[in-house]
């Protein structure tokens, strides 16, 4: 097993060495640690907090890739693997020939059979993998109950295991601590569905198959990845342009600032999607033109991913800069500011040691906002094919290869249903995460905050 | 404030020169004309005397941005670029690529775009302030926990999800609208009402929540415990004071978008195949018919410099405080 380091891969361990190296540092700080605090008290915000680490943990597993020794006879194919694939090789290697419902024992599509007696009907063919073990086709219903049962079960106590570990004597505290207990009570739940799933799609496939028959729960889970990947990295690249033009604009007027301005009104002036579209037209054609760069589809949709999320990090920093340079002008007038000055600290020195951290908090809301709108314009974009590659598995292209076959009679909805329904989750655990952080960070959302829980709205005064 | 406004004008001439640039650089980083004009021919069994004459006939057989062969101040005025940046200033947009007159597309294209935009607009703005104003005004009861829990939900449900949706229960469940398309006359009112309904759907609990935010603020104010104090009327309050305050960003946010109302969404005329400017746009990209996106972006660039400029404009007009300099 040779290791195989991924673009998108270093790029994700980066943002998690980058969110490990804040956490220690707003540890030590009680400035930034008080406002996590809040975050930390909020019920709804640690049930949500829950269910996106288990996410990331899912994008991290999905991010070690190997090169796997056994498939060495047929050098040609070899694609690289990840821990994840290693880990749900039962779901990986169960593929089936086409299209299947879940839970289901047959395929959907008729095919013609040679029957014994010689004669020719068109029937379903049984599944190779869902179902399998069955002796008797009608315990289907009683098999399902009894090892979702069984799953639930050891998700539940898996789940108090951990539980037990991260908070020993959690069972006691439960009246005062409100969001710990709603965080447990998210991981029991999550572990019985995690279990119950685990368990059933040992034997069948839970949300069914594709058209090449590729299981749809195994899609799912490798779309975690890259919806992940495009929701932290963009933001990430947004970052640095944002800050230093927003900072530097605000702080030294001027010359700078108008150049600044003029930036980011040209770039922002130019309609979003059409430079999107623009850029990802473009990289296409670059790439068809040295496909031989490209050696396997892993690494060609890793590069375009990468692309993907450099080019909506590029036509994106206008809006989160105007912010920081609106922020800046601010600061440049405040008192600790002006005692730098006066003391002769540099200019560079100022924006590193006084405004940069004033201006933390902005960056902090911006990035946890922009997090679910990113996961959700990957699959529009994708569904106008201006998004991941269609060798990558993503939500948008799990929606995108699903729509035509709505049409069906009966329709196809799982694929569709399964992608819609994950990205709800997902997206929903962020924004009720984003609120509690932005509440927490943001003065003035802070006020409106408590006008909203008091029925009069001038009572706080 | 005339001075202010013509300042403003002039100021948008270097950004508009520095969006053409932007487009002339990505076009022809990867782009010759070489391949364009195969493109265009189609692709097998082009001559290179076709080449030629393709480029020559829409002069893209001169240099991009800079002219070496020529003497003075030619060397940067005989270029593609000087060339149709000119006549894009001059709002002579000639013929595309594929030989088509690009103003005449535009005219008939914009109406499409107009019928779908503009009553998602309205309709949206209504909804959600409508929705808003109840919840301000309950602020803090259960009806408004409540709303804030669909709104919340609703901004996490994927706008395909309305597309699909929509599509599967009002075309092909209850055959009320076409699954997609366009159509003349009154038939248009089937073909818009679905496109409508979803980007309607599709901003609301944003929406919603943003202007809850907005009416909750001018609530928490000093004028609006004067008003009750003297003993005006909780509704009076209401309508008379806070919503009328807290439409100033309302509507600022409001104008801006107008301009590009014209643009057409372009992801919703996409999916809905509705014959747009934002699909016109999209066919131009993907055919790269480099003629009629570059008069798209111009447009787009420029009717987002008049919304901004129709911003300002509506501050000084709603909210009298506001000078102009």
């Amino acid at each position: 097993m040779t290791p195989v380091f991924l673009l998108t891969d270093l790029a994700l361990w980066g943002v998690l060495t980058l969110a490990a190296a804040y956490a220690w540092s707003a540890r030590r700080a009680l400035h930034l640690r008080a406002p996590w605090q809040r975050v930390r008290q909020q019920p709804v915000a640690m049930a949500a907090a829950v269910i996106l680490l288990l996410h990331v943990g899912v994008a991290l597993l999905d991010s070690i890739h190997f090169l796997p020794t056994e498939a060495a006879g047929k050098d040609a194919t070899r694609e690289p693997l990840s821990l994840l694939d290693l880990a749900v090789t039962p779901l990986r290697e169960g593929t089936e020939t086409s299209y299947s419902a879940p839970f289901a024992l047959v395929a959907f599509d008729r095919e013609s059979r040679l029957q014994p007696d010689g004669s020719m009907r068109r029937e379903f063919p049984r599944l190779v993998h869902g179902g399998a073990h069955l002796q008797d086709d009608s315990a289907r219903g009683v098999d399902i109950l009894k090892r979702g049962a069984l799953g639930a079960a050891g998700g539940v106590l898996l789940g108090l295991l951990l539980t037990q570990l991260l908070w020993p004597g959690w069972w006691r505290a439960r009246a005062d601590d409100r969001a710990a207990t709603a965080a447990a009570v998210t991981l029991l739940a999550v572990g019985a569905l995690v279990g119950a799933l685990g368990v059933l799609a040992l034997r069948y496939h839970v949300f069914g198959t594709d058209k090449v028959g590729t299981d749809v729960l195994y899609q799912s889970l490798k779309s975690i990845r890259t919806g992940l990947l495009i929701g932290t990295l963009t933001t990430l690249i947004t970052l640095p342009f944002a800050l230093a033009l927003g900072i530097a604009a605000g702080y030294w007027r001027g010359l700078v600032d108008d150049i600044v301005q003029y930036l980011y009104t040209t770039l922002a002036s130019i309609p979003g999607v059409l430079l999107v579209a623009a850029s990802a037209l473009l990289l296409d054609a670059a790439m068809t033109r040295h496909a031989e760069a490209f050696t396997s589809i892993v690494v060609r949709s890793d590069l375009r991913l990468l692309a993907l999320c450099a080019i909506l990090g590029i036509t994106s920093w206008t809006g989160l800069c105007r912010l920081l340079r609106a922020e800046a002008l601010k600061l440049r007038e405040s008192e600790f500011v002006r005692a730098a000055e006066a003391l002769g600290v540099r200019g560079v020195t100022i924006l590193w040691r006084h405004l940069l951290p004033n201006v933390m908090h902005i960056v902090i809301i911006a990035t946890v906002l922009d997090f679910s709108g990113l996961v959700l314009a990957e699959a529009a974009l994708t569904y106008i094919d201006i998004g991941v590659d269609p060798g990558m598995e993503s939500w948008g292209n799990m929606i995108n290869a699903a729509r035509l076959e709505l049409a069906r009679q009966p329709a196809v909805w799982w694929s569709l249903a399964a992608a819609l329904v994950w990205m709800f989750g997902l997206v929903l655990a962020a924004n009720l995460f984003a609120d509690a952080v932005r509440a927490a960070f943001d003065p003035r959302a802070r006020d409106a905050l408590a006008t909203s829980t008091t029925p009069e709205p001038n009572a706080r005064d | 404030m005339i001075a202010y406004f013509v300042r403003r004008l002039l100021y948008a001439i270097p950004i508009l020169l520095g969006v053409n640039v932007l487009t002339f650089a990505l076009f022809f980083l990867v782009n010759t004309p070489d391949d364009m004009a195969r493109m265009q021919l189609g692709n097998r069994r082009v001559t290179q005397e076709a080449i030629e004459q393709w480029k020559a006939d829409r002069g893209y057989n001169r240099p991009v941005f800079w002219h070496a062969a020529q003497a003075g101040s030619a060397k940067l005025t005989d270029t593609l670029f000087f060339d149709s940046t000119q006549r894009l200033f001059t709002f002579d947009f000639g013929k595309s690529d594929a030989g088509r007159d690009i103003s005449e597309d535009l005219r008939q294209r914009m109406w499409p775009s107009l019928v779908i935009a503009l009553p998602s607009l309205l309709l949206g703005l209504g909804c959600a302030l409508s929705a808003a104003l109840v919840f301000a005004w309950l602020a803090g009861s259960r009806l408004d926990f409540w709303g804030g829990v669909i709104c919340v939900g609703m901004m996490s449900i994927s706008g395909l999800f309305y597309i699909i949706g929509g599509q599967w229960l009002l075309a092909k469940l209850w055959r009320i609208a076409p699954i997609s398309g366009y159509g003349d006359g009154l038939e248009v009112a089937r073909f818009v009402l679905l496109p409508v309904l979803v980007s309607v759907l599709a901003g609301l609990g944003g929406m919603v929540r943003w202007y809850r935010a907005l009416l909750l603020e001018e609530l928490g104010k000093d004028y609006v415990r004067t008003a009750r104090a003297k003993g005006l009327p909780d509704g009076l309050v209401m309508w008379a004071h806070v919503l009328r305050n807290a439409l100033i960003p309302v509507l600022t946010g409001v104008v801006v978008l107008l301009p590009s109302l014209f643009m057409g969404a372009l992801i919703t005329e996409a999916f809905f195949a509705i014959p747009g400017l934002g699909s016109y746009t999209i066919e131009a990209l993907q055919a790269q018919d480099f003629a009629a996106v570059r008069v798209m972006v111009f447009l787009g660039s420029l009717l987002y410099i008049v919304g901004l400029l129709l911003t300002d404009l509506s501050y000084v007009l709603v909210d009298p405080r506001v000078r102009l300099e």
